[in-house]
């Protein structure tokens, strides 16, 4: 059996007080009114982010708020808007990679150049109005995306889990407490992203676009067509019904489990490991079908005029290569404690192989999505991209290089599959690499290029990761570590690779 | 002694013939060659042969064929004719690098494929007309035969290797 060491229940504690703290200061320091907004973009514009004369920053500041002003009925209207701050500094780089946007700003800037000043007033506070809102958005945001990336975690592990089961591996038995100990996390990983999609529903926040109210009223000033068009599977109660039956039904696959895994240590027949196969596979069916529908609503909605075909299984690869990783994590961890008596470098090895397979798998979607959308440039698909490319730069292209060329490189070699440093390395860069990867998924659409990795966003982390490490550490002190009655039980402890 | 002396000693089971191999080994025999019908799982770590370096080799070949493959595209797309191609911009190599990558991939897998094969023909000696060094006919079938330099005494070998559980023992004259 396994005890939760002190030292690390403490500092588990540690990183969920911290990160309380840290959550709170962010929801408090969050602008709640324009003035506050001004003040906010008055000191950024002193930090040299704008050394132009007052004059023609004010200008610059008007110009593309109008162009927001306008856009709101047409389809290029998410690039738009997301571009309607800081456009000075962005307006020299932005010629080779955004020519849809870039055209828009100019003539914009042309057409109202003679006018402007008698507007300039309504469309400076149109502008606040829209940087209020992200800002707003900025401390919620952060804990949406900690919070689905720790629960698609879990969910990651279980899905492996699920095929083991259903493979009849005969490496991974050794292995079954630790995926279950981890996937223990479902439960209060969903429980909260459910509370935080019911308090999006119901307008705590503005993550959502297509949840604020109006925007499928023809009458109303929000009137979004294309969103009024998607209202049929876009609307807050079927949203929330998605979300609780793919909830539930992961979290019922994770339970019956469990429950037959530890069945089987006491049992005299195979009959448990025959149910746990079944209902593995049933599961996996399952699970294909609410997780790619559960991408579009958990993820892509955010974006809501935007859609891409492969999204499932873009994000699915994402988590699914976290969640191995997690697996190797806590596996080296506990072998470094002497708890896992049977557990060899062949089974990390057999995880690292996971981890690098996985990590290009991710990048084959990536690339694929990218390239499909970058080679056809149809303006309101590739307006995505242009967004995360113009003020997600380094996130970006970042992530690509450590979630692909890094764990490439590191864990090409049979070698340094072996050993537990290099793995580590490889891991944290992995994980590292995918928070970048939801982060991506998620901000462009919530705050736009107001986005920075501060209090608001760590916290969160350390929040969900000191959750994390104790509902885990917890379920694990539970049962054995290692399975007894599984079939393949002894075929596992010696497997060598 | 005469060094150009082998015994060829023929086992019928590839767990026999395991065991024959660790104790020549364990005895200071110079094991010259094993002739198996199919792979023996752990005969190379049995016998103490040196790790195969191929897939080295084979990473190296990749890099050559990305390095070819992005050169290449360079060379065409960007430098010598930079045409306008449905908008795409050829005005430097990492603007329009997606539409590279694929060739980037194939090519680099296909330098990496091919010339790990090719290195593997000639590191093993192999190629068409090639002639057979079968020692014995009944190896490509369901017998495993080893092969052990003589040195000092011969008789002693003989029933030394019959007692691994050879169910035959030869000594060749090699050329």
């Amino acid at each position: 059996m396994y005890t939760f060491s002190n030292k690390l229940k403490t500092f588990a504690f540690v990183l969920m007080a911290l990160g309380l703290l840290g959550i709170a200061y962010g929801f408090l320091t969050a602008p709640k009114t324009t003035a506050d907004v001004e003040k906010i973009l008055a000191e950024s514009h002193h930090d040299g982010h704008h050394a132009a004369a007052p004059a023609h920053d004010a200008h610059a500041v008007a110009a593309p708020a109008e162009a927001h002003h306008e856009a709101p009925k047409t389809e290029t209207h998410e690039a738009v808007a997301n571009d309607t701050v800081n456009t000075v500094e962005k307006d020299t780089m932005k010629a080779e990679v955004a020519p849809v946007v870039e055209e828009n700003h100019h003539d914009a800037h042309a057409a109202k150049a003679d006018t402007h000043e008698a507007d300039a007033h309504k469309e400076h506070e149109a502008h606040l109005e829209h940087v209020l809102h992200q800002l707003q958005n900025k401390p919620w945001a952060a804990m949406y995306v900690a919070c689905i990336f720790f629960l698609l975690i879990s969910v990651g592990v279980l899905t492996f889990y699920a095929i083991q089961w259903a493979a009849q591996a005969g490496w991974s038995p050794v292995l079954f407490r630790v995926m279950e100990g981890i996937t223990a996390y479902l439960l209060p990983g969903s429980i909260i992203f459910f509370l935080l999609l019911v308090l999006s529903g119901m307008h705590m926040n503005h993550l959502f676009t297509w949840m604020a109210e109006g925007v499928t009223d023809p009458k109303s000033e929000n009137y979004d067509a294309i969103i009024a068009g998607k209202s049929g599977f876009l609307n807050v109660p079927f949203f929330l019904i998605r979300a609780l039956v793919f909830l539930a039904g992961w979290n019922i696959y994770r339970y019956f489990s469990r429950k037959n895994s530890l069945a089987q240590d006491n049992a005299s027949d195979d009959s448990f490991y025959k149910k746990n196969f079944k209902i593995a596979a049933a599961f996996l069916a399952f699970f294909i079908v609410s997780e790619s529908i559960a991408s579009w609503d958990w993820i892509m909605s955010v974006d809501p005029h935007w859609y891409s075909t492969l999204f499932g299984w873009y994000v699915f690869a994402s988590f699914f290569v976290s969640g191995i990783t997690t697996i190797a994590f806590v596996t080296l961890y506990l072998k470094s404690k002497g708890y896992l008596e049977y557990v060899n470098t062949s089974h990390i090895h057999d995880l690292a192989k996971f981890m690098f397979g996985i990590s290009v798998f991710w990048t084959y979607l990536w690339f694929s999505q990218f390239m499909l959308m970058w080679y056809s440039n149809i303006p309101e698909e590739v307006t995505y991209f242009v967004t995360r490319i113009e003020n997600y730069n380094l996130p970006f292209f970042g992530m690509v290089v450590m979630n692909f060329v890094l764990p490439i490189l590191i864990l090409i070699n049979t070698d340094f599959k072996r050993l537990t440093w290099i793995v580590v390395m490889a891991g944290i860069i992995i994980l590292t690499g995918h928070y970048i990867d939801f982060f991506n998924m998620i901000m462009p659409a919530t705050v736009g290029d107001q986005w920075f990795i501060g209090v608001s966003e760590i916290s969160s982390l350390l929040f969900f990761f000191g959750l994390f490490i104790f509902v885990v550490f917890t379920a694990l002190t539970k049962a054995p570590l290692l399975a007894k009655r599984n079939p393949l039980i002894e075929e596992s402890k010696h497997f060598h690779y | 002694m005469s060094t150009n002396k082998v015994i060829h000693a023929i086992y019928t089971d590839d767990d026999i013939l395991m065991d024959a191999v660790k104790a020549s080994r364990a005895a200071h025999h110079h094991i010259e060659e094993i002739y198996t019908p199919f792979p023996v799982h752990g005969l190379d770590k049995a016998m103490g042969l040196a790790p195969t370096r191929i897939a080295i080799a084979s990473f190296l070949y990749g890099v050559v064929g990305l390095t070819v493959a992005a050169n290449l595209l360079n060379y065409i797309m960007i430098v010598d004719w930079p045409q306008d191609i449905g908008g795409k911009p050829s005005f430097a190599f990492y603007q329009n690098l997606p539409a590279f990558v694929p060739v980037l991939f194939e090519l680099t897998v296909f330098f990496a494929a091919h010339l790990m094969v090719i290195t593997f023909y000639l590191r093993s000696k192999l190629w068409p007309f090639k002639q057979a060094e079968n020692p014995d006919v009944r190896t490509t079938d369901d017998h495993f035969l080893m092969e052990v330099a003589v040195s000092g005494n011969e008789e002693e070998m003989i029933s030394f290797f019959k007692n691994t559980g050879a169910v035959e023992v030869k000594v060749i004259d090699k050329h």
